[in-house]
C-alpha cells in the first residue's frame, strides 16, 4: 500500500517535470510515434517481397510489431530512463541518497523516472494490432487476450530483470550507460518473429537473451497458436529470471555500500 | 587573426599530436569502442533476415549471397564513418566545456575531425575480417582491377564521413539554442536508418519511399559506397553519383559552417 501511494507520487512527479518542457513534450511525443512508423518500413518492405516468411503472413508478422511497438515504449518509456539515471547516480554518487532513504532501494530507483509521452505509443500499438486483425479478418479470442496479457507481464518482467542486471554490473564497473544502447540495439531484434532468424539466432534469443519470450510467444498467444505447455514454461522462465535479477541486485548494492564506506 | 591559410598550415602541424592524442583517448575508452562496435549489430541482424527471406530465391536483384554482401558493406561504411561528434558537441556545449576548446589555437571542428581520424586505422582493422567475408562473398564483383572505381569508393567514403560530421556539426550547434538538439538528430538518425540503406537495400524499399531515397542526402553517407563496394554500380553511375555527394558534402559543410559560427558568436556573447 506504501509502495503503490509512493509509486502514485513518482509518477506524478515525472509527469509534472515533464509537462514543464512542453514543446519538448510534444516534440517527443510525435518522434515516439514517428519512430513507430519507421520501424514499419523493413517489415512493409520484407513482406512486400514475400507472402510469407518462415511460416509468418504479413498481417501475422504485424501482431509481432504491435506487441514489439508496445514494449519498447514500456521500456523506453518506464524502464530505461530511471536506470539509465541510477548509472548516472553511480558516477556521481548521488545515488547514496537513494539508498539512505527508508523503502526499498530496488523500487525507488526503478521508478525514479518515467517518459509519460510514451503513452502515445501504446496507441501506435493498439492501431497495429487493430489492422493487423482486421487485415487477418479474426479477433483474437478473450481467453487468448488474457493469455497474451499474462504473456506481456512476463515479458516486462524480463525485460526489466535485464536491465537490473546491467546496473547491478555498474556497480562493478561504472561505464555501462553504453551497455543500455547496446541492449537496446538487441532488443530491436524483437521486432521479428524469432522464427526468421538462422537456428543459432533463434537459439540465443530464446533462451540467452528472451526476446522470443517477449514479443513472439505473446502474438502467438494472440493469435491462438500457442501451446499452454509453452505459455506455462514462459511464465516459469520469466519469473525464475526475476528472481535470479533481485539476488544479484541485492549482493550488487552490498559491494557498493560496503564499497563506499 | 591569423589568415585561414595559416590556420590550415597550424593545424596540419599539429595533426600528428592530434592523431596520437585521439588513438591514446581511444585505448583508453577501449571498453566503450568495443561496446560501441557491438551496438552497430543492426546490419547482421538484418542480413540474417534477409537471407532467410532470399533462401529459396533472389529477392530483386539480391540473391541470399548479395545479401550478405550488402550488409557486411553496410557494417563497414557504418563503423568506418559514423561518428560520436553530435554527442560530443552537445555535451560541451551544456557543460561549458566547449569554452577550453574555443582556447585553444586550434579550431574546435578540425580537433574533433582529427579525432575521428586518429579512429580510423583502428576501425579498419574491426572491420577487416568483415571486409574479407565481403571480398570473398563478393568475388569478381569487386572493383579491384578498375583503379578508378577503387578511387571513387574512397572518396565516396570520406563524402560520406564529411556529410555525417557536418551533419552533426549542424545539429550539436543547435545545442546552444534550443535544448532538443539530441532529439532533433535522433530524428535525422530514425530517417537516415531506413533512407540511407542501413536496414533495407534502397531498390527494395516500397515505390515511394525508394523515389524518396533515391533524391534525398541519405543514401550518400552509405548507400552509395555500399554498392559501389559489392559492384552494384557501373561507372558512369558512380561517377554521376558521387558528384551528388560532393555537391551535398559541400552544401552541408557551408550549413553547418554558418550554425557553428553563428552560434559561437551567440556563445560568446552569453559567456563573456
Amino acid at each position: 500500500m506504501r509502495y503503490a501511494r509512493l509509486l502514485a507520487l513518482q509518477l506524478r512527479m515525472s509527469i509534472t517535470s515533464g509537462a514543464q518542457y512542453r514543446l519538448e513534450f510534444v516534440l517527443r511525443g510525435a518522434m515516439s510515434l514517428f519512430w513507430v512508423v519507421v520501424a514499419l518500413i523493413p517489415v512493409v518492405a520484407v513482406f512486400q517481397q514475400r507472402p510469407e516468411v518462415a511460416g509468418w503472413s504479413y498481417a501475422e508478422a504485424l501482431v509481432v510489431v504491435g506487441w514489439f511497438t508496445f514494449l519498447k515504449a514500456v521500456l523506453e518509456g518506464a524502464v530505461t530512463p530511471s536506470l539509465t539515471a541510477v548509472v548516472e547516480g553511480v558516477r556521481t554518487g548521488a545515488l547514496d541518497f537513494v539508498l539512505l532513504k527508508p523503502a526499498d532501494a530496488q523500487f525507488l530507483v526503478s521508478t525514479a523516472k518515467f517518459e509519460p509521452w510514451r503513452v502515445l505509443d501504446f496507441a501506435g500499438a493498439l492501431a497495429i494490432l487493430g489492422y493487423a486483425f482486421h487485415a487477418l479478418g479474426r479477433w483474437p479470442s478473450p481467453r487468448n487476450v488474457l493469455v497474451a496479457t499474462t504473456l506481456l507481464l512476463v515479458a516486462v518482467l524480463l525485460l526489466y530483470s535485464i536491465w537490473i542486471l546491467v546496473v547491478s554490473a555498474s556497480f562493478w564497473v561504472v561505464r555501462v550507460d553504453n551497455l543500455s544502447y547496446l541492449l537496446g540495439s538487441i532488443f530491436d531484434a524483437a521486432r521479428w518473429p524469432v522464427t526468421v532468424f538462422p537456428r543459432v539466432l533463434r537459439f540465443v534469443f530464446t533462451f540467452v537473451f528472451p526476446l522470443a519470450l517477449m514479443t513472439t510467444l505473446p502474438a502467438e498467444a494472440l493469435l491462438g497458436r500457442l501451446s499452454a505447455a509453452t505459455a506455462w514454461a514462459a511464465v516459469g522462465g520469466g519469473v525464475a529470471f526475476a528472481a535470479i535479477a533481485r539476488l544479484v541486485w541485492l549482493r550488487a548494492i552490498r559491494a557498493y555500500t560496503s564499497a563506499s564506506s | 587573426m591569423t589568415s585561414s591559410r595559416g590556420r590550415v598550415a597550424h593545424a596540419l602541424r599539429a595533426l600528428p599530436t592530434l592523431l596520437r592524442v585521439g588513438l591514446s583517448e581511444l585505448i583508453a575508452y577501449r571498453a566503450e569502442f568495443l561496446v560501441w562496435i557491438l551496438t552497430t549489430n543492426m546490419p547482421l541482424l538484418m542480413m540474417a533476415l534477409w537471407t532467410a527471406v532470399a533462401a529459396k530465391a533472389p529477392v530483386g536483384r539480391f540473391g541470399a549471397r548479395d545479401f550478405v554482401a550488402y550488409f557486411l558493406g553496410a557494417l563497414i561504411v557504418r563503423l568506418v564513418t559514423n561518428s560520436w561528434l553530435v554527442w560530443e558537441l552537445t555535451m560541451d556545449i551544456r557543460q561549458g566545456t566547449i569554452a577550453t576548446r574555443l582556447l585553444r589555437p586550434l579550431h574546435p571542428l578540425l580537433a574533433y575531425a582529427a579525432q575521428h581520424a586518429a579512429a580510423v586505422p583502428m576501425r579498419a582493422l574491426v572491420v577487416s575480417p568483415a571486409f574479407v567475408v565481403l571480398a570473398v562473398v563478393v568475388g569478381n564483383r569487386f572493383p579491384w582491377r578498375d583503379p578508378l572505381l577503387l578511387a571513387a569508393l574512397g572518396a565516396s567514403l570520406v563524402g560520406a564521413w564529411v556529410i555525417q560530421f557536418s551533419t552533426m556539426v549542424l545539429i550539436g550547434s543547435l545545442a546552444l539554442y534550443v535544448q532538443s538538439a539530441l532529439s532533433v538528430f535522433e530524428l535525422w538518425l530514425g530517417v537516415s536508418f531506413v533512407l540511407s540503406g542501413y536496414l533495407v537495400p534502397l531498390e527494395l524499399l516500397p515505390g515511394w519511399v525508394a523515389r524518396l531515397a533515391a533524391v534525398l542526402p541519405f543514401r550518400y553517407t552509405l548507400a552509395l559506397p555500399v554498392e559501389t563496394m559489392i559492384g552494384l554500380l557501373d561507372r558512369a553511375a558512380v561517377a554521376r553519383q558521387l558528384g551528388v555527394q560532393w555537391a551535398y558534402a559541400a552544401a552541408f559543410v557551408a550549413a553547418a559552417l554558418t550554425v557553428w559560427r553563428r552560434g559561437m558568436r551567440r556563445l560568446v556573447a552569453f559567456g563573456g
